[in-house]
């Protein structure tokens, strides 16, 4: 059975039973590697992703819910070359030990800042508590979410793109 | 001449029957008292007050979202308006630092504050009426050896009448009946107790009796259920929708964890009562559930069979390999949607807690409404803190109302032989937009680190 998604501004046909969840269909069909399978029953955040600007578990959400919905992962938010600000301040703070956890940590906190380029630390906590590290760098991880807001907030005063 | 003399007979009336009122309204203050030491207090009587505070709830209302413990300004909504609760943290200023003793179990007993004035129902003291003198003072010696906050309270919202406490007096006539509660020589002690308890200080019946529309609680539907905060209380008479008939034991674990395993895990806000219950001492909570139970009434026959009926569907299912039921699955939104979401945790393979509950033992399908559980899908279970408990992630960010209409018809259709529900879409439609507003509880204990006592936070994103 064929789908219809809309991944990354990308609206392609995937060959995946609609029941399928959709970090299936990221992974094994699309490529896209960036969530990852932690826990695969909506715990632990390693999978999340954006759909229409909120951040979703993609592991317990099956395609057939996203027809005309748009769906970013963290393949969507920059490239190697030219990372979005969300990248490029957990590179600045060196925020990844294991990294497992970070592509979710980032989708979630691209949702918040997006919603609220001003989130305050306790938002940022209050935010990515559904998001599980098990390294323990927590307090690089909001460190970074910071820096990215402060990014975001001078792009969005000079004009450019969030 | 004689239309005047009217006029001031009539004048002369109400002016006697107002200033009859005031007399019969007032109350004196109660003169203010520096502060106990509380280094003076007997610690036992605090300890005993620390369980006595849990198992009636104070912290629930009198603590803000991530404010201090005790320090108060929760606004409750309620149809006249949003009241404060307030500062009982034994600060001079904001909280009732001044208060006597005597002063303090005038306010359980009577509902009315240190300087006289008449208490809001909102605080419960139609039933804190019932509290013995003996416990007030436990519960007294515990908020004194609390730490004084400094945190003023906003003035109530109230429209008017409603803002004018005096006339609480006359609603105190018609509803109210000052405790304390005296033991029925019929009843067993344990059962003594549980009223007491339930009654009383734990005041149930504030949120699971229905209120009339002076916020009176009906006494003609005893329990009944209601709906508070958007949440819906389920009946605990003989009308409660449980699948298994609940009995003193199930209740008793329920309400001390926080979960069963044929019941499922509490949330809204029942959430922060069964944290509270888990700590205080097991003999009470027990009489809690004895009594409860003796309220529910001992399940006939058919409701019997309907309780094993709903165990032996869940059992089969959770005996069922995934696969094969995905694969006989035919069409229909709302039955994909289940299957494929829902399913893989609510199979019941995994006991609850942590695994979900098999629907067919859900109290919420046989509910009157769908309410509660469009509010798990919508903003899911967040986990406590410290603790490990029941979870489900929010699903707020992917169903949109129709999805989620399909999804619930369909839950009510497979899993409870009641009627389709008929305010489904108002309700979706209301709660996705936040016109009705849905606190989200934590499972954890309030006994836990300061700004989650009140375990009041936004909905989860």
């Amino acid at each position: 059975m064929a789908v219809t998604l809309t991944v990354n501004g990308k609206t392609q046909q995937v060959d995946a039973d609609p029941e399928t969840p959709l970090l299936y269909v990221l992974r094994d069909h699309l490529e896209l590697n960036g969530a990852k399978y932690g826990c695969g029953i909506g715990q632990c955040g390693a999978c999340t992703v954006m759909v229409d600007g909120e951040a979703v578990l993609s592991c317990v959400t099956p395609v057939l819910l996203l027809e005309g919905r748009r769906v970013t992962t963290i393949e969507g938010l920059g490239t190697r070359e030219r990372p979005g600000p969300i990248q490029q301040a957990f590179i600045d703070e060196q925020a990844a030990q294991c990294g497992y956890c970070i592509p979710g940590m980032m989708m979630r906190a691209q949702a918040l800042l997006q919603a609220n380029p001003s989130a305050d630390e306790a938002a940022i906590r209050a935010a990515l508590e559904p998001n599980l590290c098990r390294c323990g760098t927590h307090m690089r991880i909001i460190k970074a979410v910071m820096r990215a807001g402060e990014a975001m907030r001078q792009n969005s005063r000079g004009g450019g793109a969030i | 001449m004689r239309a005047l003399r009217i006029i001031a007979g009539l004048a002369t009336i109400v002016v006697v029957a107002a200033a009859a009122f005031v007399a019969y309204a007032w109350r004196s203050a109660i003169d203010p008292v520096e502060p106990p030491v509380q280094a003076n207090i007997d610690r036992a009587l605090v300890a005993r007050g620390a369980d006595l505070a849990a198992i009636g709830n104070c912290n629930v209302c009198h603590t803000a979202p991530g404010g201090q413990p005790f320090a108060g300004g929760l606004g409750i909504p309620t149809p006249f308006g949003t009241i404060y609760s307030t500062n009982i943290t034994p600060d001079p200023e904001n909280g009732i630092g001044h208060w006597s003793e005597a002063a303090f179990i005038r306010a359980m007993r009577e509902g009315v504050d240190r300087e006289g004035r008449h208490l809001y129902p909102a605080f419960p003291y139609d039933h804190y009426t019932l509290v013995s003198n003996e416990d007030n003072r436990a519960i007294y010696a515990f908020l004194m050896t609390r730490k004084a906050v400094s945190a003023r309270i906003p003035a109530n919202e109230l429209s008017f009448p409603f803002n004018i406490r005096m006339l609480l007096a006359g609603w105190k006539a018609l509803y109210f009946r000052e405790g304390p509660f005296q033991p029925d020589p019929n009843r067993s002690a344990e059962l003594n107790r549980g009223y007491y308890l339930t009654e009383g200080l734990s005041h149930c019946g504030a949120c699971h009796t229905p209120r009339n529309r002076l916020g009176a609680e009906k006494k003609g539907e005893y329990l009944a259920g209601a709906e508070v905060e958007n949440w819906t209380v389920y009946p605990i008479n003989a009308n409660s929708p449980a699948p298994v008939p609940w009995n003193a034991d199930s209740l008793a674990i329920y309400l001390r964890h926080g979960w069963h395993e044929q019941h499922g895990a509490s949330r809204g806000s029942m959430a922060p009562v069964t944290a509270n219950l888990g700590s205080v001492p097991e003999e009470d909570v027990k009489a809690i559930a004895a009594y409860v139970a003796d309220v529910m009434g001992t399940p006939n026959q058919e409701r019997i069979s309907r309780g094993e009926a709903a165990l032996a569907a869940a059992r089969k299912e959770s005996e069922t390999p995934l696969a094969v039921r995905t694969a006989a699955n035919g069409n229909g939104v709302g039955e994909a949607i289940f299957v494929s979401a829902c399913q893989g945790c609510h199979d019941g393979r995994r006991p609850v807690p942590f695994g979900g509950l098999n629907l067919h033992l859900s109290s919420a399908v046989n509910a009157a409404n769908a309410q509660n559980i469009i509010n798990v899908t919508l903003f899911g279970l967040p986990a406590a803190r410290g603790e490990p408990s029941a979870i489900m992630p929010a699903y707020r960010g992917v169903l949109n109302a129709d999805q989620l209409v399909a999804l619930l018809d369909y839950m009510r259709k497979r899993f409870s032989d009641k009627p389709a529900w008929t305010d489904t879409r108002e309700r979706v439609v209301a709660t996705m937009n936040g016109q009705r507003e849905v606190p989200i509880y934590r499972m954890d204990g309030t006994t836990q680190a300061p700004p989650e006592t009140s375990m009041r936070t936004a909905p989860w994103p």
